[in-house]
């Protein structure tokens, strides 16, 4: 057996199972042994994931975790405010930042602290303003031609290099395909933590109570489970978050706010863009405002044809889990959920789709949730305001057929 | 030409379920397998193999277990594997999981051409690591890739997936890629692979054997900690009707639904 991040006591442990009853991943088990009357709980190194549920669910204080150096920065003071790094394509920021913005300005008022954001580019004209508008009490702005275009490795550098002149507490990015890239090289280069796609993010006391530190939650471990994660020890404290999954402030024009330009000095880019191939029919999910999912339910590809049906008539798009993108059926553009895209439309139809997190997770806020499917237990049911036990190929033709019927006395009045 | 792909094993998430009374997960019976968009970047890689008759190196971090997918991986073609496994990489958040990585591709060569990652791994889907490895390597990071093409200079062409469509760029070798499934088509390993694979030393290292930093390894070298973890918030739902027997009943309450809110039906 491994040795395992976690230490129990077997002078202080009771044999209570309270600590082998909270662990998510079944690796406390409790053994007899012949020196003690009670049982003695003991951890498998190989499947614990020192998630810390054991230590923090003994009443007798008798799991701690084992940890023999602590690594990190020593001036934690010297790092302050909250920032937003602002996501421009083409010289427009990107939603995701605004909606950054609104979340990051209540954890600035929470903290104490300023809002700023990190805006990277090349002729971005009245960008910062809307920034400021969008809640930013700071934005430092690199407005110089190396960075019109997104590169990797000069992004890496230009964001790096103000972090480390201005050291920030905390630094949010979208998830998008341009922040799940160079932001991680970032966090590298900072030597600090970096939590992807959280779900939600709070300031809140840290466990020793000291201090207050960015709560990052997100689905983890692979599988039905939440996390809160936190960067105790380094800074500054990192995520990043996907499009939508926040909402964005009204903007404020009367907010006022500091625009600071910065020049900096960069190395020459690794790659050289010379086509960025643009397809004006390509499927936006993100964008959407009636969604029409289909899920392993569907059985084959050809049953998509149902869902192109309906989402067709009601003009929409059509939406997948990733069972249906792993089995083929689909391409990976419609895909929703966790490993796919983060909606919010208007109307989320679900046809055969049970609902795993990573999916619920990539579509629970959309403002109304309809949801068919045959097994009355799916997880779906949970989060839709109407649920529909059925088999969706009875349902689906006979919802496009009273829709039709709908339509056509609409335009027979 | 050397090129370098790490590997990792997974759960198969798909057969991953949640004990509905104790709201933990079932792990029991749920079997291992090699990372999908692993699969695609080993591909990419025996084909730069096929075309130009580079070494293919596979590198995984993981318990004992985890040989596995290593020797799937000589199967279908790699010429060599490592796997890095010891206790001191336990609980390595993706800043330590890339140290380690990176401590074991710079033993095996300090100058691969090439290092190949899927794009993400689909337990963990932070698509953090690949990134940290080319800035712990200093090798320039390129994303998403979908099509690679490597002139006989170094020089490569590549499209890569980017959310507003496919960005083509040139570059010049060495690189750290991450590969999108558009990339490849994976190919069977053979039975004489198998044969093969199955009699070929995996390499075992443990963090003595790179030389890797203790402090920079696993818990110690990570600086996210999981503080908490819980079942997702159980949501109530809305109405649920029962259309099993009753198609049309079904029909009626979204239609109905749709016309309340206005949802594409006058």
């Amino acid at each position: 057996m491994a040795d395992a991040p976690i230490f129990i006591d077997p002078e202080k442990c009771k044999g209570c199972t309270k600590c082998v009853n909270n662990c998510p991943f079944g690796a406390l088990s409790m053994e007899t042994r012949p020196e003690r009357k009670q049982k003695l709980a003991v951890v498998d190194g190989g499947a614990c994931r020192a998630c810390n549920k054991c230590v923090t669910s003994c009443p007798f204080k008798a799991i701690t975790m084992v940890e023999t150096e602590k690594s990190g920065v020593s001036d934690l003071a010297a790092y302050k405010d909250i920032w937003v790094f602002a996501e421009q394509d083409g010289g427009k920021v990107l939603d995701v930042a605004f909606e950054l913005l609104a979340t990051g300005r209540k954890l600035a008022d929470k903290r104490g602290c300023r809002l700023c954001a990190a805006l990277l580019g090349h002729n971005l004209g009245d960008e910062p303003k809307r920034l400021i508008a969008g809640g930013a009490d700071v934005v430092y702005v690199a407005d110089q031609p190396e960075l019109a275009q997104y590169e990797a490795n000069v992004y890496t550098e230009a964001l790096s290099k103000l972090i480390e002149e201005h050291k920030p507490e905390v630094v949010l990015a979208g998830a998008t395909g341009v922040g799940r890239a160079f932001f991680a090289r970032v966090a590298t280069r900072c030597r600090t933590g970096l939590t992807a796609d959280c779900t939600r993010l709070e300031i809140a006391p840290s466990p020793d109570g000291k201090t207050m530190l960015l709560h990052q939650t997100r689905p983890a471990f692979g599988g039905n489970i939440m996390a809160t994660i936190m960067t105790p020890d380094h800074r500054p404290q990192m995520s990043t978050v996907r499009p939508k999954v926040f909402k964005k402030a009204e903007p404020d024009f009367s907010r006022k706010g500091e625009i600071k330009p910065e020049v900096l000095e960069l190395a020459k880019a690794c790659t050289r863009l010379v086509k960025a191939i643009r397809d004006p029919n390509a499927v936006n999910i993100q964008d959407a405002s009636i969604i029409v999912a289909g899920g392993r339910g569907l059985k084959k590809a050809e049953n998509f044809a149902l869902c192109e049906k309906l989402a067709k008539m009601l003009g929409g798009v059509v939406g997948c889990s990733r069972a249906c993108v792993d089995a083929g059926w689909i391409d990976v553009a419609h895909q929703v959920g966790q490993t796919g895209k983060t909606v919010c439309p208007k109307l989320y139809l679900a046809c055969g789709i049970s609902g795993a997190i990573q999916h619920l997770e990539g579509m629970k806020s959309s403002d109304t949730i309809i949801a068919i499917n045959s097994d009355p237990n799916a997880p779906i049911f949970g989060v839709a305001d109407l649920g529909i036990v059925g088999d969706v190929f009875e349902i689906l033709p006979q919802l496009i057929a009273a829709l039709e019927k709908e339509t056509a006395k609409q335009e027979g009045r | 030409m050397h090129v370098i792909v790490c590997i990792k094993q997974v759960p198969d998430s798909t057969k991953i379920s949640i004990d509905p009374v104790t709201k933990t997960l079932m792990r029991e019976g749920v079997e291992s397998i090699l990372n999908p968009f692993d699969e695609y970047a080993l591909e990419v890689a025996l084909r730069i193999k096929d075309e130009k008759g580079a070494r293919v190196t596979v590198v995984s971090m993981g318990p004992p277990q985890a040989t596995a997918i290593i020797r799937e991986a000589l199967a279908r073609g790699a010429d060599d594997g490592v796997l890095l496994s010891d206790r001191a990489f336990a609980g390595a958040d993706t800043l330590a999981t890339a140290y380690a990585l990176t401590t074991a591709i710079q033993k095996i060569n300090p100058r691969p051409d090439l290092v190949l990652f899927g794009k993400q791994a689909i337990d963990g889907d932070t698509a953090q690591v690949g990134p940290g490895v080319s800035e712990d390597l200093g090798f320039p990071l390129v994303t998403y890739v979908r099509d690679l093409k490597i002139a006989d200079d170094g020089t490569y062409t590549v499209e890569t997936v980017m959310d507003a469509g496919i960005d083509v760029l040139e570059g010049k070798l060495p690189a750290v890629m991450t590969v999108v499934k558009e990339a490849a088509v994976p190919r069977f390993a053979t039975l004489a692979g198998w044969v093969r694979a199955k009699r070929a030393p995996v390499t075992v290292w443990t963090a003595k054997d790179t030389g890797a930093d203790p402090a920079r390894l696993g818990l110690n070298g990570s600086p996210t900690k999981v503080v908490d973890t819980f079942p997702p918030p159980v949501k109530t739902g809305g109405r649920v009707v029962d259309a099993s027997k009753d198609p049309a009943a079904g029909v009626a309450a979204i239609v109905a639904l749709m016309k309340e809110k206005k949802l594409g039906v006058a």
